[in-house]
């Protein structure tokens, strides 16, 4: 299909900003009478606060007080997993434990160190196994060590012999606390020629965005003004309020820009820590900066959850994966975690359709980093374990390694999951056969193992997925007299530019020149629209669905103020050139300036004062209310959508390993994302080439460390869980789509943030086991002193399956 | 706080806030900020972006605190403000250098240029500038000016390098939206534009 906008590349309105450092993050705004505020936060990693002395710091002078758990739970904090904005329950290192507001930020931190808390300590505990054992400490409070949906804390334990067996590499014999399955798993491993069984970690991860999560707060005519940061401007400011205790209508968050969203800026939830300089500020009746360090951020910001897992995988001998089986337990840190685990499963029966799968997984807490949503839940933890199982089964069964991926290829029409869901569409096959062309997969396999002195060469071929779309959403456009287009966009600006491409959507509608449009963005008090949460791959598929909506709307009442005012049938009509014209005679039409007017007397409906869709979300209802009357306006409430939209990738790499130094370069690289339609493509080329170099920290270098006698953590600086740099990525990274349209998006698009990830942690790891001669680590990250120990025989000082520590 | 807890129910773990302190007082050392009591700020003069700029400075006060918050040139960042990722370039006589990392009294007979510094005094765009904007080389855009910052730094000691020599100049700026490839991208395309 032409389109004028979609598949076009285009300049975001705030890319010059960015390069120039006009654009402003959270921590460079000041308001005047600024007050700043620091936080004293806990030393120990399971405590429980007893008495706080703060008098001597109050009576110092420039100090205007100080927030605690008391003042923003006033009836007891919630007994829930979860980050909270203070406690006084701490379970790790660093949570919040008061704040404090001074006339600068050297007297706010010489009044905390004069605040005398006094904290009962509690036993700790780091490693998930360590703590379901008969014994072990456990991380929350009530000493339970797991959250139970709807039936709250509890304990869940093993005997010891257990952990020690799972410890010892066998399956785990305990009741695990979910389970789903799919098929006959006893007939598919009967029916399988090739089975490969072992125990595997993952380690978790801290987010490590480069914009520390500042906030600055101030309160002016009953009205709350919030700069923070987020990846979700409405969907985020929408869950605020009530964490924060101000009704909707009188919240304005603003944020410009964010450092880095990677899924724990989605949702309020996942940064309470916003509500300490506007609780603050409410108190004390001053602005209130809340600068955040960076060892404060690697609290705050949180990590991606560690798994300890067994797994089984069969093969028929036709390559078919006839059985998988899964049992996962998943750290879920100090305030709770995600449904990472589940997730992990139902990506290898997306990604290679099973016959037989069966999940089985249990959650539990750790007084380390809160664990939630980062790039690619599940799905991107899996994706290096499984790839070189496929890797052996292929070697084992005499098929070519690209054959089994094939083979084991979800197509249109396949369905997936514990509810068996369809995907909307499909091309995997044709993904594989697109990256392995344009990789020359054929071609290299000559060069796999090749021996250049101490360096051998490694080849990988992996696959990524991640459910890329929701539904359900608002969009609002609205016109002027002057005939421009204005595009409410409540899709927060992360760095994707979704923002930008999704308003595309609209612009392609009405057949828009870009330079007519403008994007209300920002600032919530711009009258934004309801989005999702920006998290899961979605911003694409739900946003130009919404955007396409409201601008469709439009059209039509374009159409039917003309036909009324100027005969005909609204079907009569259509919109080029900024006109609404008859088909059959363009000369008799409005320009979008006169239609707009004409929508400007006539009011009603068309100015958003009548017949606005009564499932509209209560944001967009404030947000059309108060537009109402002021502008000729397009609303559009979003019905949901049936099956996955799925986003999927493939990469393949070849490596250059050296057998000296554990070290490898990574000499090539290509991926390929299957992800619809492509509305941007130099935006889809950021996401892919974004999420290799996640996938590649995710495969050698990224870990959570903690001092296991106190419970500190180590890892809270870049070079402690090493993000990659320029050197550890490739000089350059193929990339390309496969660009057929989705059904379910009007634009046929769909979303490709965190499978651009997870396909390339498959491939390197892959990469690294071919390089070493099949030698499964089943592990991620593999470190280079983990290969060099391997090579050498060396046994790893290092727990089996051990977590937030080294090989985990 | 739960009242039902008596001293003679638990180990008693005072635990005074100097080592809470320890955790929050990070920021406090890294801005080079003395504590109530100390050295007093100096009014000192430093060359930045061509102007000279008076400037109250403290004796441990970095550059980038001085940049930030005394002059408001916001555009360089603090990402980690001990040395890590770079954010926070600044050329110091062309050199790139981290602002996190040099005190502001050593500047005083540096020529120091910020990302503000490089447009034209017509408002076109320094060629890195247009070349990232051209590229899409940010993405979140946190680090984008330590990036622009490097790569000027770079093509004013070689005008003309290989890509894998751009990756290795600007190998001390992180980016974790990962955009090394579309830097480097930008960093190429700002070589034709010269």
């Amino acid at each position: 299909m032409a389109y004028m906008h979609i598949g076009k590349d285009f300049v975001p309105p705030d890319v010059p900003g960015k390069v120039t450092g006009r654009i402003k993050y959270a921590e460079d705004y000041t308001r005047e009478g600024m007050v700043y505020s620091r936080l004293l936060t806990s030393p120990i990693p399971h405590a429980r606060v007893l008495d706080i002395d703060a008098s001597e710091a109050l009576a110092m002078d420039g100090v205007f007080g100080i927030l605690t758990a008391d003042d923003v739970y006033p009836d007891g904090e919630p007994q829930s997993t979860g980050l909270k904005i203070l406690t006084n329950e701490p379970t790790l290192v660093g949570e919040p434990i008061l704040a404090l507001a001074a006339i600068d930020e050297k007297t706010a931190e010489t009044a905390i160190s004069r605040i005398n808390v006094t904290f009962e300590r509690l036993p700790f505990v780091l490693d998930p196994l360590d703590s379901l054992a008969e014994g072990g400490a456990n991380a929350y409070p009530g000493d339970q060590n797991t959250f139970v949906f709807r039936q709250g804390f509890a304990t869940e334990k093993w005997t010891e012999d257990q952990v020690a067996s799972f410890r010892a590499g066998n399956e785990p014999t305990a009741e695990p606390q979910q389970t789903w399955s799919l098929g006959d798993l006893e007939a598919g491993f009967a029916a399988s020629d090739f089975v490969y069984e072992t125990t595997f970690t993952t380690a978790g991860y801290p987010h490590h965005s480069m914009e520390p999560r500042s906030a600055m707060a101030y309160w002016e005519d009953g009205k709350l003004y919030l700069h923070g940061t987020s990846q979700s401007l409405t969907a985020l400011a929408d869950g605020m309020a009530p964490i924060i205790g101000v009704p909707k209508k009188d919240i304005v968050f603003i944020n410009a820009a964010t450092g880095g969203g990677f899924g724990q800026r989605a949702r309020a939830n996942s940064i309470p820590s916003m509500a300490i300089p506007a609780k603050l500020s409410q108190k004390i009746n001053r602005p209130v900066m809340m600068r955040i360090t960076r060892e404060e951020e690697f609290t705050i910001g949180g990590a991606r959850q560690g798994f300890q897992g067994w797994i089984k995988v069969g093969f028929k001998p036709d390559g078919v994966m006839s059985a998988c089986d899964l049992y996962i337990i998943s750290d879920n840190g100090g305030k709770g975690g995600g449904g990472d685990a589940s997730s992990a499963a139902d990506c290898i029966d997306v990604l290679y359709q099973p016959d037989a799968l069966r999940f089985r997984g249990t959650s539990i807490g750790s007084n380390t980093a809160h664990r939630g949503a980062q790039r690619g839940p599940g799905q991107n933890q899996i994706a290096p374990i499984i790839a070189p199982i496929l890797d052996k089964a292929a070697d084992a069964l005499g098929i070519s390694r690209l054959e089994i991926r094939k083979i084991n290829a979800p197509r249109n029409g396949d369905v997936a999951g514990p509810r068996q869901t369809p995907f909307t569409s499909a091309y995997v096959p044709e993904s594989l056969d697109m990256a392995t062309q344009q990789f020359d997969w054929e071609g290299r396999q000559a060069r796999r193992r090749q021996r250049n002195g101490s360096k051998v060469i490694g080849l990988g071929l992996g696959q990524g997925y991640h459910n890329a779309g929701r539904s359900g959403m608002d969009g609002i456009v609205t016109m002027g007299t002057d005939g421009r287009l204005k595009i409410h966009n409540g899709a927060g600006n992360l760095g994707t530019y979704s923002y930008a491409s999704t308003s595309r959507a609209a612009a392609e509608v009405l057949k828009m020149p870009w330079e007519n449009c403008d994007i209300l963005n920002v600032r919530t008090d711009n009258h934004l629209p309801i989005t999702s949460p920006q998290d899961g791959s979605n911003s694409i598929f739900t946003n130009t669905r919404t955007m396409f909506g409201a601008a469709t709307d439009m059209l039509n009442k374009m159409k039917e103020i003309a036909a009324t005012d100027l005969g005909g049938d609204p079907a009569d009509y259509d919109v080029s050139n900024e006109r609404v014209h008859q088909i059959a005679d363009e000369s008799i039409g409005y320009t979008y300036a006169e239609v707009a007017q004409r929508a400007m007397e006539l009011g009603g409906k068309f100015t958003g004062e009548a017949d606005m869709p009564e499932e509209l979300a209560e944001w967009t209802q404030i947000s059309v209310s108060r537009l109402a009357g002021s502008a000729f306006m397009g609303v559009y409430h979003d019905p949901r959508h049936e099956g996955n939209p799925p986003g999927f990738t493939v990469t393949c790499c070849e490596i250059e390993l050296d057998l000296e130094t554990g070290k490898y370069e990574i000499l090539d690289m290509v991926t390929i994302a299957e992800s619809g339609t492509i509305v941007h493509p130099q935006g889809m080329e950021n996401q892919l080439v974004g999420g290799a170099v996640w996938g590649i920290g995710l495969s050698g270098y990224e870990r959570h460390l903690y001092d296991p006698q106190n419970g500190l953590p180590a890892s809270t600086g870049y070079w402690q869980s090493k993000v990659p740099t320029y050197l550890d990525t490739p000089v350059k990274i193929g990339t390309g789509w496969v660009d057929l349209p989705d059904p379910e998006n009007p634009v046929g698009a769909r979303g490709i943030g965190e499978p651009s990830m997870g396909a390339v942690s498959a491939a390197l790891t892959a990469a690294i086991t071919d390089a070493l001669d099949g030698h499964h680590f089943a592990t991620a990250p593999i470190t280079a002193d983990m290969i060099i120990n391997h090579l050498a025989g060396t046994e790893e000082n290092a727990a089996p399956l051990a977590q937030n520590n080294f090989r985990g | 706080m739960n009242p039902k807890v008596t001293r003679r129910r638990f180990i008693k773990g005072v635990v005074a806030s100097g080592a809470a302190a320890t955790t929050t007082g990070m920021w406090y050392a890294a801005n080079g900020q003395d504590r109530p009591g100390g050295a007093v700020e100096r009014l000192i003069r430093i060359n930045v972006n061509g102007q000279m700029r008076s400037v109250d400075v403290a004796p441990q006060e970095t550059l980038a605190y001085t940049l930030r918050y005394k002059l408001g040139l916001t555009g360089t960042k603090l990402g980690c403000n001990r040395g890590e990722c770079g954010a926070c370039t600044v050329l110091v006589d062309d050199v790139a250098t981290y602002a996190c990392s040099v005190l502001t009294h050593s500047m005083k007979n540096a020529r120091i240029e910020t990302v503000e510094g490089l447009e034209s005094p017509n408002g076109d765009l320094h060629p890195v500038q247009q070349a990232f904007v051209e590229e899409l080389s940010p993405q979140c855009g946190y680090c984008t000016p330590g990036q622009v910052m490097a790569a000027v730094a770079l093509l004013r000691e070689n005008p003309n390098p290989t890509r894998e020599e751009a990756r290795h100049a600007m190998s001390g700026n992180i980016c974790r939206c990962g955009s090394y490839d579309s830097y480097l991208d930008g960093v190429m395309r700002a070589v034709q534009l010269g």
